[in-house]
Formats: C-alpha cells, sequence, structure tokens
C-alpha cells in the first residue's frame, strides 16, 4: 500500500530523476567518507572487511527482496545463485587470469541462467511448496560442485586472487539497488507486485503471472551471483560449505527483519544483522542465542520488519522536501 | 560381496535409516496438517531428545529402555513450550511470520543447547549389547532389530492415538477444519499442544535410536536429518500418517542405495532431487488427496 502512495507522489518524471539525483550524491558522500575513514586509518581491517560484507550481503537481500517481497514467492535457495556465481567467478580469475569485472559479469548470467531454468518449473508450485523445492535446489547445486575436482570438491578452491575492493562493492551495491529500484518501479515491477497481492486478480488482468514470476526469480539469481563473484574474492579460499542452506536463512533473516517489499529494509537488514554478528563475534556462544531471540521477538512484536512495504523516502522529512515536489504538480 | 548381497544389506540399512525419518517425519506431518507450519525446529527437538537420553544413560545410570522414555516424556514437554511460547502467540499472524519464528526458534535451540552442552560431539554410550541375527550372507545388527521393533510399536500406538481415541478424532477434526472444530466444542488449542506432545516424543525417540545407532551426537545432529524427515513427509503426502511412515522408508532406501553404489557424497543430493520430482509430478505426495484452489 505504501508503495502505492509513494508512486502517486512523483507523478512528474523530472521529480523523480531529481530524487534519484539525491540518492545518488548521498551514496557518493557516503562513500567518500567510507574511504576517507579507510585512508586515514579511521576504520580498522576488521570493520573494513565487515564493510565489504555489509556491501556485499546489501546486494544479497535486495535481490532475494525482489523475488520474496515485490513477487511474493518465498524462495529459499539464494545462497546456491551465489555459489555458481562465486565459482564461475573465480575460475575465470585464477585459472584464466580475467578481470574481475568479467567474472562478476559471466558469474552472474549463468547464476541468472540457472534461476531460469529452476525457476520455470518450481514457480508453479506456492507457498511453503516452493520454499522447501529451492531449499533442495540450492542444497543440490552446492553438493554438485562439492564433487566437481576441478573447483577443489569439499575441501574448496584455493589462491583466489583478492580483487574485492571497497570501490569495486559499493559501486556494484548502487547498481544493484539502482536497478532493482527502478524495476521495481517500471511497468514489469508493478506486475510483479500484482502477482504478489493476488495472482489470480493478476492474472484475470491480463498479466502473465509465470512469465513475471520467473523474470523476478532469474534477476534475483543474476544479482546473487554478482555478490557470490565479490564474496568469493574477499577471502583467498571459498568452500562448498560457505554456501549452506543456512547462508540462505541468513539472507531471508535479513529481508525479513529489514521489511518485505522494502529495498530501504533490506538495506537496514543486511546492515543490522551483519553488524550485530560482527560486534558479537568476542561472545561466539551467544551470537547465535542473541540472534534467534532477536528474530523471534521480532516476528512478535514487529513482524512486517523494520520497514514493512515502506521505503524510508515514503516518511515525512523526505516528503517535506520542497524542491522535489515543486515542478511534480502535487501540492 | 556379490551385488545381490550387497543390495539386500543396504536395503536393511535403508530400512532401518528410514524408520528413523519416518518418525520424525511424522511429527511434521502431524504438525503441518493441524497448523499448517513447516516446523523447522523439529529437526532440533530430535537433536533434544538424543541428549536427553544421553543424559539418562549416562548420569541417571539408566538402561535404554527408561532413557527412552524419560525422553520422549521430557522432550515432549519441551514440544508444547515451543508451541506455547513460539507458535501460539503467531496463530493468526501471516505463514511467513511463524515460519521466520520456527527457524528463530530452531536456532535458539541449536545454539542454546550448544551452550550448555559444547559443540564437541559426545559419544553415545553403547548402552544395547545384542549379537543381531545373520540371514545367509547378510547381517541384521541388534541396534537395527532395535530400531525396526521400536518403531513398529511407536507407529501402531500413535496410530491407535490417532484413529480410536477421542483426543485423536479431536485432532483429525481440527486438522480438517479448525474452525468448525472449535464451533463442535474442541479446544483446539489443547489439541494443537497435544499434537506437538506426540510430535516431539516420536522425535525423541528416533534421536536416541540414532544416538544408539551411530554413536554420535552433537548439537548441529538436527539440520540435515530435520529437512530430510520433511522431504519424507512430502513424499508421503502431507498430513498423512500412512504417507509420513511410508515417505520415510521410501527416502531412507533409496539414501542407502545411492550411498551404497554411487556415491555417499551424492545422498543428499538423491533426497532433494526427490523431493523436487514428488512436488513437480504429484504436489499432493503419495498418499495425499489433491485440492482444488478456488477464487
Amino acid at each position: 500500500m505504501g508503495e502505492l502512495l509513494q508512486m502517486k507522489k512523483y507523478n512528474s518524471k523530472s521529480a523523480m530523476q531529481k530524487f534519484d539525483f539525491l540518492l545518488l550524491a548521498c551514496s557518493v558522500v557516503l562513500f567518500a567518507a567510507i574511504q576517507a575513514g579507510f585512508s586515514m586509518d579511521l576504520i580498522g581491517s576488521f570493520w573494513k572487511l565487515n564493510i565489504i560484507l555489509i556491501c556485499i550481503n546489501i546486494i544479497m537481500s535486495a535481490s532475494l527482496n525482489l523475488i520474496n517481497g515485490y513477487t511474493g514467492q518465498f524462495s529459499l535457495g539464494h545462497a546456491g545463485f551465489m555459489a555458481v556465481g562465486a565459482y564461475v567467478s573465480v575460475i575465470l580469475t585464477t585459472n584464466f587470469g580475467a578481470p574481475l569485472i568479467a567474472g562478476m559479469v559471466l558469474g552472474g548470467a549463468c547464476a541468472a541462467f540457472l534461476g531460469c531454468l529452476i525457476g520455470l518449473p518450481t514457480l508453479r508450485l506456492n507457498g511453503d511448496y516452493l520454499a522447501i523445492a529451492t531449499l533442495g535446489l540450492g542444497e543440490i547445486i552446492r553438493i554438485v560442485i562439492m564433487n566437481i575436482e576441478y573447483v577443489g570438491g569439499a575441501a574448496g578452491f584455493t589462491g583466489i586472487p583478492h580483487l574485492t575492493t571497497f570501490p569495486w562493492v559499493f559501486v556494484t551495491m548502487i547498481v544493484t539497488l539502482f536497478f532493482i529500484k527502478n524495476f521495481v518501479n517500471s511497468t514489469h515491477g508493478r506486475a510483479c507486485i500484482a502477482v504478489r497481492e493476488n495472482e489470480i486478480a493478476a492474472a484475470a488482468m491480463g498479466i502473465n503471472i509465470t512469465r513475471y514470476k520467473v523474470m523476478a526469480f532469474t534477476i534475483g539469481a543474476a544479482f546473487a551471483g554478482i555478490g557470490g563473484a565479490l564474496f568469493a574474492h574477499c577471502f583467498y579460499i571459498i568452500n562448498p560449505s560457505s554456501f549452506t542452506f543456512m547462508q540462505s536463512f541468513n539472507f531471508l533473516i535479513m529481508v525479513v527483519m529489514g521489511g518485505l517489499g522494502s529495498l530501504t529494509g533490506s538495506i537496514a537488514g543486511a546492515f543490522v544483522v551483519t553488524a550485530l554478528s560482527a560486534a558479537l563475534a568476542s561472545w561466539p556462544e551467544f551470537r547465535m542465542i542473541i540472534y534467534a531471540l532477536a528474530l523471534i521477538f521480532l516476528m512478535f512484536y514487529r513482524p512486517q520488519g523494520l520497514f514493512g512495504y515502506v521505503e524510508l523516502t515514503a516518511y515525512a522529512p523526505f516528503n517535506k522536501l520542497k524542491f522535489l515536489n515543486k515542478e511534480g504538480g502535487q501540492k | 560381496m556379490d551385488f545381490a548381497t550387497l543390495f539386500v544389506q543396504q536395503l536393511i540399512n535403508g530400512v532401518s535409516l528410514g524408520s528413523i525419518y519416518a518418525l520424525i517425519a511424522l511429527g511434521y506431518t502431524m504438525i503441518y496438517g493441524i497448523i499448517k507450519l513447516i516446523n523447522f525446529a523439529h529437526g532440533d527437538i530430535y537433536m533434544v531428545g538424543a541428549y536427553v537420553g544421553f543424559f539418562a544413560i549416562t548420569m541417571m545410570r539408566t538402561s535404554v529402555f527408561p532413557a527412552l522414555i524419560i525422553s520422549m516424556i521430557i522432550t515432549g514437554i519441551l514440544g508444547i513450550l515451543v508451541e506455547r511460547f513460539a507458535y501460539k502467540p503467531l496463530r493468526h499472524a501471516p505463514r511467513l511470520s511463524v515460519l521466520i519464528t520456527a527457524i528463530g526458534m530452531s536456532f535458539f535451540l541449536e545454539y542454546g543447547m550448544m551452550y550448555f552442552v559444547s559443540p564437541t560431539p559426545r559419544t553415545f554410550p553403547a548402552a544395547f549389547e545384542s549379537s543381531g541375527i545373520s540371514l545367509g550372507s547378510f547381517v541384521v545388527n541388534g541396534q537395527q532389530l532395535l530400531i525396526f521393533a521400536i518403531t513398529i510399536i511407536l507407529m501402531a500406538l500413535l496410530t491407535y492415538i490417532v484413529q480410536k481415541t477421542k483426543i485423536g478424532k479431536a485432532m483429525r477434526a481440527v486438522s480438517f477444519d479448525t474452525e468448525t472444530a472449535q464451533l463442535m466444542g474442541i479446544d483446539a488449542n489443547r489439541v494443537i499442544s497435544v499434537t506437538f506432545a506426540l510430535g516431539s516424543a516420536l522425535a525423541a525417540a528416533a534421536g536416541v535410536l540414532v544416538g544408539i545407532y551411530y554413536n554420535s551426537i552433537d548439537p548441529l545432529m538436527g539440520m540435515m536429518p530435520g529437512i530430510k524427515a520433511f522431504v519424507a513427509a512430502v513424499l508421503g503426502g502431507i498430513g498423512s500418517l500412512p504417507g509420513a511412515m511410508t515417505g520415510g522408508i521410501i527416502l531412507g532406501v533409496i539414501e542407502a542405495l545411492v550411498s551404497g553404489f554411487i556415491s555417499s557424497t551424492f545422498r543428499d543430493a538423491a533426497a532433494f532431487a526427490i523431493l523436487i520430482l514428488v512436488l513437480l509430478f504429484k504436489p499432493s505426495g503419495l498418499f495425499g488427496t489433491d485440492t482444488q484452489e478456488k477464487v
């Protein structure tokens, strides 16, 4: 509901463009601030790694949100697509000396292809059955990778060049967020939201529901692959156990904690979950207990998550930004 | 060993593994049938059952059967408590919230247990000594016999409770249509509690039996079997008790055959491949009934 109201606010194209520039300017400032923090040694290597992980997790949770939150298809196999992107990209960069961008593009493409292939039959299922089927498929991907000797099997792939840098992840994250934001606000994205709200009504309005479900699933998988490529080049080794269904649960928790159908929520969820687990790293025995309790109590008291179906930009202070509404024609 | 002998031996191993899955799957299918929740914490209830059995044998020095009963009672109570505190407040919440709570509960049980008993695996005492029987060239060992016997007894008991007693009739009614059942004077909350108690007790029995069979237990042992048991429940048709029993045994046999003849690393993949095939071609499972979606 919040989104529909939000759409009404920008009924002129130029207002929306201006808003995009504002967001972009904010992200440039944020980037400069963090980069300055790195170069002046204000941020130690532990937090530097965690900031990179937060950015990757934002890519993962935003792409999962497109599937789970905007299209309403409950997928639990996101780690599988991440694994595909990770392995394809490390083969390219490590064995063939390709640059990171090539690995990201091809990794994303392979994950998208697989997503489309898996999505076509399974997206006919709904609710819990889809959840458990995608969970199973994610595990199958992992087990198949574990049995390929070429990529090191269960022991993992070693000798990966350390190519993921903060500028890379930050730029990719911004591109991902803008892509998903614009997709959701496009005709196709509206169709996806219609599918979420009521499949039968959407079909009656002439929306090809299978097409939009598969479209959202494929795009989500593509970004998961890109996220996987970035994740793989953070460390010198990856192994299949980094991509179990626990990891998919983790992304799901970020999405739900932040709020389904809200990109601001995905950012907040990825930030809170990653920062929390980093902050509690010194008490490993309590970390997961606190995490579990936080999850249960969140569902009791705020089941829609921090920003359920609402973007931060829909809140009052943003509506008061005069220059946005001046040409918007809505007084 | 020739092919036929190996095949029969794997079949025996498969049925004993499958009995474990069947016991866990019964709880899944009952809980799903009654509140439409994939109880992700069910696998961890099974883990708690194994630990209670372990402490009953090592600290209280009981033999296997009292340990099994103590474990079933304590874990049954735990099942009721989990439902009361985590799922009952969300009875009318969206399905996703309850599912996330179940995942949270699963983490809570796993890591709470890890805090109390340390993450290192423990050796389950060899409390059950039996020579087993050898039939020609293949062997059914004592633990396997124990698993078969206990599983058959528990399944018979459960079938009796569900089909012949008043509470069983109430369970079937609530599972069929909760609101109508309540209008007929059935206390749905009590029935749901009983369902959780029964399901958890069966999982606890499976936990103790696995401890005896594999001799090793750890706080994360419930993750995979939990998901596999759900696969078994879907295979048999969710909500159907004979379905869960058959589904569990079929899954166990297929896994044993895959690890015996192809490679043990592919056994988990086989389980999930079956799940996906079942979902695509017969989503209602072997014993399920088809439902039509109405506008």
